[in-house]
């Protein structure tokens, strides 16, 4: 039966998180900003109470549902979760200590063993190279198999939380005129030789979060650290499939990367709200925007662009947790949230004129965080050609 | 268990019953509406003869209790969205005409009194078309729903109507029409007209799009109505009326989104020029690819505002911010779609540039189409 409010369980998640974003959170944006780089030592005690929270959450008996029953389960749980965490900072989510985007990859294709072991590491995703942004297909590095051992060659940016974390999921090639279809991805534990943080970058915003350039010159890691298996599929069908199991963690990953510019749209809005009330300005849903002032208008305007953003992320992560296939709406949920969120964040700083763009309020830095959630995670128009292509049912080769 | 079971759980998947019911509606508006909306549109016919056609979808039977004749099925605004949303995929002056009646009966349900809808609902539960509407929308600019200017009032013997509603569906023709005004104290009232009395005129109105619906103006002058004709026992919430009919816009809006996707697609697709498929170029495919999201987007938060109102649950902000921004990005997908043709999107061989001009109408419609 359509029903589009999230559940109560989900509501209570919702509301507790918002209290830690709010107090554990929010007291710390301005000074992880300006401090880039340095270790958000508060968001340790946010990151346990977080992962209380989630365990207690997943710690329901579900045996007990007949077949058919609809689920609100883990990705649903882990968007609202991100609407109020990023609603926080997004900076500071993800510069979080405990998780990150590589623990998403490992639940989402690791075996038994390689998910009892790396579960509960801090996990992070390396992906880009210096010479391969969108192009995941196209990358270099290297994975050679030696005896019990694979050793890794290359080098790999843009790492969220490389610093941090303790572990690192790593897409290598295991020979590249073989394309697509011979990139695996790693578990390399840090502190392996050969593999090396080399140099922090600096941003434009979520500067809570380090993002870091990490080299990997002939680091060994056991052989049963592949996820997935280590066969390259020789015919067209099999080579598809091999590299849709690695693309299938976006499926997962991109709904609550949606999730956070839902978040940060969100605190901008209440903020420039907040703002503009204490000009007797308010958004009051009565007047049609054509018969309204220019800043309700656009306040009721950026209301409900924000409202399809969030129901899209809603909707896809619905998917997810019913089994359901994904891929297009994650990429639809992607591609809106993100492109929303940039646009009201940015015109919230307008809105509120030089408060706006002052460091005094964190308008502008919701504005330069913002900018990110359109590009990571498959940019803009990388969405737009996922949704293009299953829409018009045509090829990567046909439609490029 | 008990806990889990009692909490409302986020849900997309459809009933039963709607899915159903949903299958039908797409077959007639397959079969009856889309080729139709084409030739009523170019003013080859009317749609005269469609409307008692759709008599066999039942659309005011259901919802009527089964002591008026109906088939007592609890009104739904959900299930009503979605019929809304379908028969609009044929066309959405069409759908909107046919629905009319609906969106009377809705509101006599939704506030009308005992005594009204024993009057009034038993007849539509007789297998014909009976043509209803409701009058909302007035001829100015700047014009606010929440604020009309025709008035009524009150004397010795009734209520004395004076004003002008324009765009009203089967305004020729509907035997049965709820006009909304305000009382002398400011507070607004809704009206039921039978027929046509004595001081109002029908004038049918010549639009941008939306032929088929019948749009009519309706001039009121010292029209005189008995107290009986004054909606339900106590103040009329023309708000929650003007709400449920937002929700009835969007769903056409959406339908109409849905029917400009499905053309483009295997149009573009098919188009060849510079030795390929347009769709090969990120140009044309990306507009594709955003009809689709803001489409889906249109539709998820039509869905939430319409089951929020099911629910009983406040669904006035979401009424709204769904209307404008179906309105919105309904004019941007009839724009893209014509587009999308280029040169023949402009040209009346292809339904695009009709549902060009029949979704400029959604920011504008209101008051009709209550769900």
């Amino acid at each position: 039966m359509i029903n589009l409010e999230i559940s109560q369980r989900h509501e209570e998640t919702f509301t507790q998180v918002m209290m830690l974003a709010e107090h554990m959170m929010r007291p710390y944006s301005r000074k992880y900003d300006k401090a880039e780089h340095t270790y958000p030592a508060e968001m340790e005690e946010v990151n346990k109470l977080i992962s209380a929270g989630r365990t207690s959450a997943t710690g329901k008996p579900k045996g007990s549902l007949p077949e058919g029953s609809v689920v609100n389960g883990g990705n649903m749980g882990s968007v609202i979760g991100l609407f109020g965490l990023c609603w926080g900072d997004v900076g500071l989510f993800l510069g979080m200590p405990g998780s990150g985007l590589g623990n998403a990859a490992i639940t989402a294709v690791g075996t038994p063993e390689q998910i009892k072991k790396y579960g509960g590491r801090y996990a992070a995703m390396c992906i880009t190279e210096p010479s391969t942004g969108s192009d995941s297909a196209n990358i270099s590095t290297t994975a050679v198999l030696d005896g019990d051992d694979w050793v890794l060659n290359g080098e790999k940016i843009y790492v969220t939380d490389g610093d941090r974390c303790d572990t690192l999921v790593v897409w290598a090639t295991l020979d590249k005129s073989l394309g697509k279809a011979a990139i695996k991805s790693f578990i390399v534990e840090k502190g392996t030789p050969g593999c090396e943080v080399t140099r922090l970058e600096h941003k434009m915003g979520i500067r809570a979060s380090d993002t870091a350039a990490i080299s990997f010159s002939d680091c060994r890691i056991p052989k049963e650290n592949i996820l997935g298996s280590a066969d390259i599929a020789t015919d067209a069908e099999g080579r598809k499939k091999a590299f849709g199991g690695v693309m299938q963690t976006f499926d997962n990953t991109r709904p609550p990367v949606a999730a956070m510019a839902v978040g940060v749209a969100r605190a901008a809005l209440d903020m420039a709200r907040d703002l503009l009330r204490e000009e007797g300005i308010e958004v009051c849903f009565d007047k049609k925007p054509t018969n309204s002032g220019a800043i309700e208008a656009e306040l009721a305007q950026l209301e409900a662009e924000w409202q399809a953003g969030r129901l899209l992320v809603l909707k896809a992560a619905w998917m997810a947790d019913n089994k359901m296939p994904n891929s297009k709406e994650a990429s639809m949920c992607k591609a809106k949230a993100a492109r929303v969120g940039n646009h009201i964040t940015l015109r919230c700083v307008a809105l509120c004129q030089s408060l706006g763009y002052s460091e005094q309020h964190l308008l502008e830095k919701f504005a330069r965080d913002s900018k990110i959630i359109d590009i990571f995670e498959g940019t803009q128009q990388i969405q737009q050609l996922i949704v293009a292509r299953r829409l018009l049912e045509k090829s990567s080769s046909e439609l490029k | 268990m008990n806990e889990a079971a009692d909490d409302l759980l986020f849900d997309l998947n459809l009933t039963d019953e709607q899915r159903m019911n949903r299958e039908t509606m797409q077959r007639f508006a397959a079969a009856e509406i889309r080729d139709l909306s084409l030739r009523v549109d170019a003013g080859e016919t009317t749609a005269r003869d469609f409307f008692p056609a759709t008599a066999e979808l039942g659309l005011t039977l259901l919802q009527i209790p089964e002591a008026l004749g109906g088939a007592g099925m609890t009104r739904s605004p959900v299930s009503n969205a979605l019929i809304l949303e379908d028969l609009a995929h044929g066309d959405l002056a069409l759908a909107l005409g046919a629905t009319s009646p609906l969106g009377f009966v809705n509101t006599l349900l939704d506030q009308g009194s005992d005594a009204q809808r024993e009057k009034y609902l038993p007849r539509f539960c007789d297998g014909a078309f009976t043509a209803a509407t409701t009058a909302l929308l007035e001829p100015r600019a700047t014009f606010e729903p929440s604020a009309p200017n025709t008035t009524a009032t009150p004397n010795g013997d009734g209520y004395s109507l004076n004003g002008c509603k324009s765009m009203v569906p089967l305004g020729m023709d509907a035997e049965l029409l709820l006009v909304i005004a305000l009382l002398d104290d400011g507070k607004p009232a809704a009206f039921v007209i039978e027929g046509s009395p004595q001081g109002m005129t029908r004038t049918a109105e010549e639009n941008m799009g939306l032929k088929g619906a019948q749009l009519a103006t309706l001039t009121l002058e010292n029209v005189q109505l008995p107290n009986e004709a004054l909606l339900g026992d106590s103040d009329f919430n023309l708000q929650r009326f003007i709400d449920l009919s937002r929700l009835g816009a969007c769903a056409l809006a959406v339908g109409t989104g849905q029917a400009v996707l499905d053309y483009v697609i295997p149009y573009c697709n098919e188009r060849v020029a510079f030795g390929e498929p347009v769709t090969h170029r990120q140009s044309v495919a990306f507009l594709i690819a955003d009809i689709a999201i803001e489409l889906e987007g249109m539709r998820l938060m039509t869905w939430r505002a319409a089951s929020r109102a099911e629910r009983g649950l406040p669904f006035h902000e979401e009424a709204y911010l769904a209307k404008i921004f179906c309105a919105e990005h309904a004019m941007k997908i009839g724009t893209d779609g014509v587009q999308l043709l280029g040169g023949h999107g402009f040209t009346r061989e292809h339904p695009v540039e009709m549902w060009y001009r029949n979704l400029r109408a959604i920011d504008t419609l209101e008051g009709v189409a209550s769900i």
